[in-house]
């Protein structure tokens, strides 16, 4: 950072479905740790997103999500943005928005999958919820991190440009290309904030870049 | 809770099921969300395809319930594995209020979340089910905050108003909303001291089986460490100042919130999210309805966008037929009073 005080980071949160204000806490725990200013914000219009260096895609449920990210006129300009001028961080069920396909076809689902990490995703890979966990999960550059798996995706595949960052018996956990992050468990649950501090990182970088 | 850096891999070593994170965490990823009441595979497909997060699978809605009377009891197990093979949401399903052993055929079934419903009828005049026992989580329905808390206490991971189920009527589920927010704000100016007298009278509806022994055997004092099914009563006192401490704390509870019971329209679901709630069920407003398919998608559309009237004006239009209603004024039994 320079030597003046920044103006806060504008962080937006998909804010349609699943757990929105976990994540916004998340954020803003994460900036108090690595002294950075943030401003979550609840993503539900296009407007909300303008002037927003990040986005966070929840979990919830994908169909739910992902009708209302097209209902809401917001999907364009996340694709538009994505790359350009926007971080993206999604867990969960954002996490297998964000992939180029999924193991089983999900078009009947109605869920459009937004093809930004180039990765093939299993839904539900871990079973019914009785079969959901908590565990440790060990990411590169990030370290061990307490990690909670609720109805949880794993990527199968993966493709350059897009990285592995945790790899499990199970299949793949935590995968990124550039400023687009993704991860299978939910880091907003527990009260570790490294995987949100790397992701305002990005975001920071991100704000960069738009100027 | 799992200690960061304790770990150094994912392995079987380190893999816990069913903790209260795991449990609530379920529950978060439900919020904002519709959790809609389907009596079978095609009307859960219409309910995921309208946006619903998860289904509730049962054999008769509360308004067939109602009107049929009788005893209700948990559903046929493969009516509800045909709900679970038919949509890829969560599926709950309803066990009797104390019915361990439904609760125990519902989880070992696949359900994903069990809801110990007073919309069936009570097993146990007692106790309810011990939640935390269980790998899956649970929702418990509540008219008021004592309720709310014991059931949190019992292990449950996410709260529901009890309103006034079947009816399309939403005054009660109101009431029970209006009755939690003002007790948590009362919660959140207390002392210490207030704390642990407002656990004690939480606390003190465990004792009803003692009282009842008491009187039947002429004596004065209960053996209190048979307070709950076996749990000694120290920990009943500590779990429930513990939830106490947490509603202080964070000025509202601790687990998600739902409202469920008597939300018929749009603006009614619009209505309960604009008082906080976290999402909300929808019983026999749905499938009651003159078509399921349009005012299902109306539902999931007024509960994200709850503070957008005119959007909620457009989607209630044409809507067809709702459910019919009957005034919970009118009723001869009246379900929200199942259960403590």
């Amino acid at each position: 950072m320079q030597g003046h005080v920044a103006a806060p980071v504008k962080v937006g949160v998909l804010a349609v479905q699943g757990a929105v204000s976990e994540h916004m806490d998340a954020l803003r725990r994460a900036g108090e740790a690595i002294g950075v200013a943030v401003e979550p914000v609840a993503v539900r219009t296009p407007a909300d997103l303008v002037g927003c260096a990040g986005l966070v895609l929840p979990g919830g449920e994908s169909t739910t999500i992902s009708r209302l990210l097209r209902s809401s006129g917001l999907q364009p300009i996340v694709l538009a943005r994505a790359n350009q001028d926007l971080a993206l961080f999604g867990t969960c069920a954002g996490l297998i928005l964000l992939a180029t396909s999924a193991k089983h076809d999900v078009a009947d689902k109605d869920i459009e999958l937004l093809g930004l990490l180039d990765c093939e995703v299993d839904r539900n890979a871990f079973g019914r919820q009785k079969d959901s966990f908590e565990s440790a999960v060990a990411v590169e550059g990030v370290g061990t991190v307490p990690a909670v798996f609720i109805r949880a995706p794993v990527v199968t595949t993966v493709s350059e440009p897009t990285q592995v960052l945790a790899k499990t018996e199970r299949g793949i956990v935590a995968i990124q290309k550039g400023r687009i992050l993704g991860t299978a468990f939910h880091p907003e649950l527990t009260g570790d904030t490294r995987l949100h501090e790397a992701f305002l990182r990005l975001c920071a970088d991100a704000a960069r870049t738009a100027g | 809770m799992a200690a960061p850096g304790m770990s150094r891999s994912f392995d079987l070593e380190t893999l816990r099921w069913g903790t209260q994170l795991v449990k609530r965490g379920f529950a978060k990823m439900q919020k904002g969300g519709v959790v809609m009441d389907v009596t079978t595979a095609d009307q859960a497909v219409i309910a995921e395809e309208a946006g619903a997060v998860a289904v509730m699978a049962l054999e008769r809605v509360p308004a067939d319930i109602r009107a049929q009377g009788g005893v209700s009891r948990m559903s046929d197990p493969s009516m509800i594995a045909k709900i679970i093979d038919a949509v890829s949401i969560p599926v709950m399903a309803k066990c009797r209020i104390g019915h361990t052993a439904e609760a125990k055929v519902l989880e070992a079934l696949g359900v994903d979340m069990i809801d110990e419903s007073e919309v069936l009828t009570p097993a146990d005049p007692y106790f309810h089910v011990l939640k935390k026992d269980f790998t899956v989580p649970f929702v418990c329905g509540s008219t008021k905050l004592g309720e709310a808390v014991r059931r949190i206490a019992e292990g449950a991971a996410m709260i529901r108003t009890k309103g006034e189920a079947g009816t399309g009527d939403v005054s009660e589920a109101i009431r029970h909303r209006r009755m939690m927010s003002r007790a948590v704000q009362m919660v959140k100016t207390m002392d210490d001291a207030a704390l642990d007298t407002l656990t004690d009278s939480f606390v003190a509806r465990y004792d009803q089986l003692n009282q009842a022994v008491l009187e039947d055997m002429g004596l004065e004092e209960a053996d209190l460490d048979a307070a709950y099914a076996g749990l000694p009563y120290e920990e009943l006192l500590g779990g429930i100042r513990d939830v106490l401490g947490e509603v202080r704390k964070l000025g509202r509870l601790p687990v998600v919130d739902f409202t469920a019971g008597g939300i018929a329209t749009p603006a009614d679901a619009a209505h309960m999210m604009q008082m906080g709630s976290d999402g909300v069920f929808v019983g026999s407003g749905i499938f009651k309805s003159g078509d399921p398919k349009k005012r299902a998608k109306a539902i999931v559309e007024a509960t994200t966008h709850f503070d957008d009237a005119k959007l909620i004006g457009e989607i209630s239009k044409e809507l067809g037929e709702p459910m019919v209603g009957r005034s919970a004024d009118e009723l001869d039994v009246r379900l929200a009073d199942r259960g403590h």
